[in-house]
């Protein structure tokens, strides 16, 4: 381990060098821009900007290129709070939330609330990475099919009985998205299924697309019917409000570590940073003194998901660098970067290429420590937005949706589609069903069934697969477990009502 | 890593010399807009790797006056780029890389294309096929280990690989009949992801590309038995200890008498002329002759084959018989076809 902080101490004099500073800045302002348009996405963003990097040393384009990626985290978190559009599936779970207090005029505090927090996150996934990076990712090999779709069960099952509505109506939803994920096609049999002789429908439905319509057109659709009062209105713009929003985090600290663990596991076992958000929150909601109230604007609930998804991003990194797997789409943009730059992830980069593994993780801290100053200074102007009159910020966000929408696939069904999404979303929310799982469903649907199904080749359609090892007999017991709490809880608290009169 | 550059600038220059030269005969069609690179398949694999790589040598060495945007449209196992490009026609400023699904899409789900709806312009390379192990199980040959599966039970060994229906699954339908015995397999999303899965000893064996798996082996992680191809390689960089590409036997020399070789060729919608194939067959040709390019070649091991015109043409018709050959037996056709 102490090999560790010599190669890391050496790694912060590659990064700190003036002019990889001033790439960082770039590069966060670019994917905060990025991030804030919907439908961009990093992994767009980093595409793009990609060839611009053949010119430079690999460790300088890496730093670019992960640079714009962390923005463009940073970034999605403000289209989330100030408009209830996630521009990231991870930030999904910060809508909840976090759109609540922009509503009540809290937007200065949301935004503060999540861009610490995320940093947080991502400096605690970075300690860990430099701590014990060969561990981890011999960890991270242990996870077959079985073990994954454990992971995602998990998440699933964490989220049942959470959101107010009846359990009925969570359901329901949750299997509508699981239909929509299910179009396109079928990666196990190399079948279309569902798509109707459609060639629209043979990508099936990008989360991104169903999100951008359920909540930022059903949104505008529902504030319209409400008489064309954008309700975060009343925002006092505070110069202060970072500082203000500060002195109250301290207090949120369990919520945090529990958040910053959540992300750390779920990044490493490569599920990902949008379980980690939905999971950090449904276990925030359970644990939380003030739980009932969450979904109405409490700061907590902006915390716990922004603290695991970044936990989570910045962790997906490791097994990325050490076994060539990409977490996530940006992971596999600059995983294509790496080979082209001429460098071979996998087991022998650390060895062979520790210069520019060292100088990569150096830049997570001091790229984290840049971005988080630039986004915090910019709180004030973005919370201001909210006092355009909503008739004129309304058809911004409208055509900024369609863009985004289009960019997703270059499709121009796709605008279409997004609108349709926005209809459903304004019935859906009118009848009082959640949104939540169904957009939970269509982004892990399809990795879900396709972990289940590999895992029931392989066993030979033997159930017993997920119980086979003490590794996936956990997860599996845990997520049961998490299912079933509503009941268990449901029961104690019968039994104990019976008990107390007698 | 500074060689690599002095060595870049030395061909750029001659490079530059090489264009010049032979300008005037290519000069009769340019761009005038944006070209669009269309990627049948999703980010960060194979195809979209070599796809990124030509953008930015033709970038770098400013190969052609306008710019080169490429466009992932990965929907239908690819489908949906190919029909795209199809509909597109007479449209030069569009192109496509191609990966085997050009000729088992359409078989396997019946989505209506065929290379023949699309202007052939050049075959880049053909890219190989390995079979690799765990390098912690005891076969160090592919006799020992063809030898394993005919004494177990059908279905016992697990191979993986990349998709349903494709390349990855034709070539395990091939190997199982030349071993005789059925295996599991199973289909991943993608070759990365199958390389890591057998690392982790989740499946038995894989045929992934060279590329996907050399970190791996380089690492004493996986080991490889044989290569799906009619002669060795031709690569004598040392990968692991005194290994390399060029001491891996070939899979019929171990009595696997099975060959596979993955088409990376370039298409162009429909309609378009003679003129403005040439200009793109002229752009390949000098991209080919970039150090940036030859390096990704050697990483990859890559077969260097490159075709134009007529031979191209004569050579999918081939492919494409094979392929429905292939599918054919292993009952892969869907039912529209």
């Amino acid at each position: 381990m102490f090999e560790n902080f010599v190669n890391l101490w050496h790694g912060f004099g590659i990064a700190a060098d003036p002019f990889n500073i001033l790439l960082m800045a770039v590069g966060i302002l670019l994917g905060v821009i990025i991030g804030v348009l919907p439908g961009l996405g990093g992994a767009n963003g980093v595409a793009i900007l990609l060839p611009l990097t053949f010119s430079m040393s690999p460790t300088s384009a890496i730093i670019l290129l992960t640079c714009i990626y962390w923005g463009a985290l940073f970034g999605g978190a403000i289209t989330s709070v100030l408009f209830n559009i996630p521009g990231e599936p991870w930030s999904v779970a910060t809508t909840f939330d976090g759109h609540p207090m922009a509503r009540s005029g809290r937007a200065g505090e949301a935004l503060t609330a999540a861009f610490t927090s995320s940093f947080v996150g991502a400096f605690v996934a970075i300690v860990m990475i430099t701590m014990i990076a060969p561990l981890v990712a011999q960890f991270a090999l242990r996870f077959g099919p079985a073990e994954k779709f454990a992971v995602y069960f998990l998440a699933f099952a964490s989220f049942v009985g959470m959101s107010k509505e009846p359990p009925a109506k969570t359901v329901v939803s949750m299997m509508i998205g699981f239909a929509l994920a299910a179009v396109g096609l079928d990666m196990v049999t190399g079948q279309l299924r569902l798509t109707f002789g459609s060639e629209e429908l043979l990508n099936g439905f990008d989360f991104l697309i169903a999100v951008i319509g359920l909540f930022g057109i059903g949104e505008i659709l529902l504030t319209m019917e409400e008489g064309l009062e954008f309700r975060g209105k009343a925002a006092k713009i505070d110069a202060k409000v970072v500082w203000h929003t500060w002195k109250t985090l301290p207090k949120y600290w369990a919520t945090s570590l529990r958040s910053c663990v959540i992300g750390c596991w779920m990044g490493i076992t490569p599920a990902g940073a949008t379980p980690a958000s939905f999971m950090a929150y449904g276990v925030a909601k359970r644990v939380s003194k003030t739980g009932k109230n969450f979904g109405n604007g409490e700061i907590e609930g902006v915390i716990a998901p922004e603290t695991a998804a970044h936990a989570a991003g910045t962790s997906a990194m490791l097994p990325m660098l050490a076994l060539g797997v990409p977490g996530s789409p940006t992971a596999a943009v600059l995983l294509g970067g790496l080979l082209i730059w001429g460098l071979q992830p996998g087991p022998m980069l650390f060895v062979e290429q520790s210069e520019f593994v060292w100088g990569l993780i150096a830049s997570m801290y001091l790229g984290n420590i840049v971005g988080l100053i630039l986004v915090l200074t910019t709180v004030p102007l973005f919370a201001s937005i909210l006092r355009i009159p909503f008739s004129i910020i309304a058809p911004v966000i409208l055509v900024i949706c369609a863009i985004g929408a289009y960019t997703v696939n270059n499709n121009v069904f796709d605008v279409v589609m997004m609108l349709v999404f926005g209809v459903i979303g304004y019935v859906l929310k009118k009848t009082n069903y959640p949104l939540a799982p169904l957009v939970l469903a269509i982004v892990l649907g399809d990795s879900a069934e396709e972990a289940f199904r590999q895992s029931l080749l392989g066993s030979a359609g033997s159930l017993s697969v997920f119980w086979s090892t003490p590794l996936v007999a956990t997860i599996m017991g845990i997520g049961l477990l998490a299912g079933v709490w509503p009941l268990i809880s449901n029961l104690i608290s019968r039994v104990r009502g019976v008990a107390q009169p007698a | 890593m500074k060689n690599f550059h002095a060595l870049g600038l030395g061909t750029l220059t001659a490079l530059g010399l090489a264009a010049m030269s032979i300008l005037p005969a290519a000069a009769e069609w340019k761009p005038t807009k944006p070209v669009e690179f269309i990627v049948p398949a999703g980010t960060g694999g194979g195809a979209d790797q070599m796809a990124r790589t030509l953008q930015g040598i033709i970038a770098k060495h400013e190969l052609m006056s306008t710019q080169l945007i490429v466009i992932n449209k990965s929907g239908g196992a690819g489908g949906e780029g190919f029909l795209d490009v199809k509909n597109n026609k007479g449209n030069p400023h569009k192109i496509v890389i191609t990966l085997s699904n050009l000729f088992t899409t359409p078989l396997a789900t019946g989505i209506p294309f065929n290379w023949k709806d699309m202007t052939p312009v050049a075959m880049l390379a053909l890219d190989e096929f390995v079979l690799w192990v765990n390098a912690s199980e005891p076969y160090k040959t592919a006799q020992e280990y063809t030898a394993a599966i005919k004494a177990a039970p059908d279905g016992t060994f697990k191979m993986g690989g990349t998709g349903s229906k494709q390349e990855d699954q034709i070539i395990t339908v091939a190997f199982e009949k030349a071993v005789g015995k059925k295996m599991t397999y199973i289909p991943y999303k993608g070759g990365g992801e199958v390389a890591v899965q057998l690392v982790g000893g989740h499946i038995n064996s894989s045929v992934n590309n060279p590329i996907e798996a050399v970190s791996q082996w380089r690492g004493d992680k996986l080991r490889p038995l044989c290569v799906f191809d009619e002669k060795t390689l031709p690569y004598t960089d040392k990968i692991l200890g005194d290994l390399s590409w060029s001491s891996v036997p070939t899979c019929k020399s171990a009595g696997v008498d099975v060959e596979y070789l993955m088409l990376r060729g370039i298409f162009m919608p429909p309609g378009v002329t003679d003129e403005q194939v040439a200009y793109f067959v002229d752009l390949f040709k000098k991209v080919r002759e970039t150090p940036e390019w030859k390096q990704l070649m050697k990483d990859g091991a890559f077969n260097q084959t490159f075709m134009a015109g007529a031979e191209f043409k004569d050579w999918l018709t081939k492919a494409e018989a094979t392929h429905k050959g292939l599918m054919q037996e292993a009952g892969f056709i869907a039912a529209a076809n």
